[in-house]
């Protein structure tokens, strides 16, 4: 309003109906149409036992209903010497958006290999852990979409997993699902590996049943769990299918499996 | 007497009053409360990339249009680039991003080979791997500044040890590789058909360079019979070990149109 009563006044010096300083329009606010995000489909499980981890995902590669490619893992290892990670010791899953996947999988790796060249030796699992949150909450406000579960063995070697929501928030636990198919595989994990609803036989009915414990399992039993979790998933979740890889880690290092899912 | 050359020919504001700029944004002198809504989205636009892999090398394709929206504008735009000796990248999406990205590469190209060690013939390359996870990341880091490069395209060639390599990569940052991958509306109609040639890597190991080109030209015939947004003259280039065979200005063989006749339900027949 007030450019326009200024430009109005009557003066006796010639005016203009432009302003002769070229006017920049860089450094205001702009407003974009774009929406940065995608959803590449797919599901990750991680599930512990005493003296291992076991992660899991599928290999399909989605936008929408097509398939961008039958092979596009989403576990990474993380450490380790070189491009190939040899000798890592822990597995980053990431399932989401695959670009952010990566970019988050490749920090972490950077991080934790400077971390040995600053202090000669390995980084834990529970302090690469603490390092995956803030890294994600570094981007509070423009999150990296993934939903991440690292995996490795603890300072006393027994498996461990820590699972994060795309800002960080993050918690230790034996077995997690994460992605498409979570929804489907959670319910089965809480019932195989939690033994929740499960009863001792022999006790009583009603009020007197007494809940089974939950005990550490086997990693042949693990194996099993996640590779039935899967199939099931890719029954009925158009965004799973193609191929299973699976990352078991023990003292050993990381031992690597691939199975055939449905393709359809 | 207006000295000024800039404002020769304009109306004077002692004569006509000072213009209005009212209905302009803020950033322009008015006084339109709403912020410049500056929505991105693609002007002039190529369509569909299509590649393959076979035993021993990459056969990759695009047609030679540049659309702006449904006007077919430009017809002898080439969208595929050969990068070096072992890398073509094929764009899909926005021309005006492909050229921006293509002075890219070649400033890359330059910066790479420059100095006392240029590789020889058989010197060391940047190899299509090396190509594809550079663009990735630049599209990758343009979609962060929320300034993307509105492409989806295909790096196709060799990687470091010399076995045929082909990615994908688009605005988003998102990539992805498979042994045939097809950018737009050649995912929905040439990927099947490619498929069916190779389901897997394997397959793809067994594929015959004859094949594999046949392939594609059939999949160029079928995109021209359904996508609108394409032409009959198309680009298509080889990448083995013998280097790039980058042919610009093919012409689509063997079309039959018979079928057009059995469409029923659309268009202007009557029965």
């Amino acid at each position: 309003m007030a450019a326009m009563m200024q430009s109005a006044m009557p003066t006796s010096e010639p005016g203009y109906s432009f302003s002769q300083a070229p006017q920049s329009v860089a450094g205001g606010p702009r407003q974009h149409g774009f929406y940065p995000y995608t959803d590449n489909g797919g599901t990750t499980l991680g599930i512990t036992g005493s003296d291992f981890a076991v992660l899991a995902g599928d290999t399909r590669s989605t936008s929408g209903y097509n398939i961008n490619s039958r092979y596009a893992p989403k576990l990474f290892k993380i450490g380790g010497t070189g491009s190939a990670n040899e000798g890592a010791r822990i597995v980053l899953s990431v399932v989401g958006f695959a670009a952010d996947g990566n970019a988050l999988k490749e920090r972490l790796d950077t991080v934790v290999k400077m971390y040995k060249f600053q202090h000669n030796k390995e980084m834990s699992v529970h302090a690469c852990a603490q390092r995956l949150s803030h890294i994600l909450y570094n981007k509070r406000f423009f999150p990296y979409y993934v939903h991440a579960i690292l995996g490795g063995l603890d300072e006393n070697g027994v498996g461990a997993l820590y699972s994060y929501d795309p800002v960080g928030s993050y918690e230790r636990e034996t077995c997690r699902s994460a992605g498409a198919a979570s929804s489907l595989i959670t319910p089965f994990l809480d019932n195989q590996v939690n033994l929740k609803n499960q009863y001792d036989p022999t006790s009583g009915s009603g009020l007197e049943k007494v809940t089974k414990a939950p005990q550490p399992l086997s990693r042949q039993t693990v194996e099993e769990l996640v590779t039935d979790s899967f199939t099931s998933a890719a029954e009925r979740q158009i965004e799973v299918g193609d191929g299973l890889q699976m990352f078991i880690i023990t003292k050993d290092g990381i031992e690597e499996k691939y199975m055939e899912l449905k393709k359809d | 007497m207006n000295h000024f050359p800039v404002g020769w020919g304009r109306p004077r504001d002692d004569v006509y009053g000072a213009y209005n700029p009212s209905y302009l944004p803020q950033s322009h002198g008015g006084t339109q409360a709403n912020p410049i809504t500056h929505t991105q989205s693609p002007i002039v636009t190529g369509t569909s990339v299509l590649a393959i892999k076979y035993k021993d090398g990459v056969v990759i394709a695009a047609d030679n249009l540049a659309s702006y929206g449904s006007l077919a504008r430009f017809t002898d735009v080439k969208r595929l680039k050969q990068f070096n000796r072992k890398a073509v990248v094929g764009f899909g999406g926005d021309v005006s991003d492909m050229q921006y990205l293509d002075r890219l590469l070649n400033s890359l190209d330059v910066e790479e080979n420059y100095g006392g060690d240029a590789p020889a013939e058989s010197g060391p390359h940047m190899s299509a791997k090396n190509l594809h996870a550079y663009l990735s990341k630049v599209m990758y880091k343009r979609r962060s500044d929320f300034n993307p490069l509105w492409n989806a395209m295909l790096v196709a060639g060799l990687d470091e040890s010399d076995k045929p390599f082909l990615a994908y990569a688009d605005l988003l940052g998102t990539t992805y590789s498979s042994p045939s991958l097809a950018t737009g509306f050649g995912a929905h109609l040439a990927q099947p058909i490619m498929r069916r040639a190779v389901p897997n890597e394997a397959a793809s190991r067994e594929l015959s360079k004859e094949q594999a080109v046949e392939c594609i030209k059939e999949c160029m015939k079928v995109l021209f019979y359904r996508d609108a947004r394409s032409m009959p003259v198309y680009s298509i280039a080889v990448i083995d070990g013998k280097g790039v065979d980058l042919k610009e200005d093919e012409k689509l063989e063997n079309q039959s149109w018979a079928f057009a006749e059995q469409i029923r339900g659309y268009g202007t027949q009557t029965v």
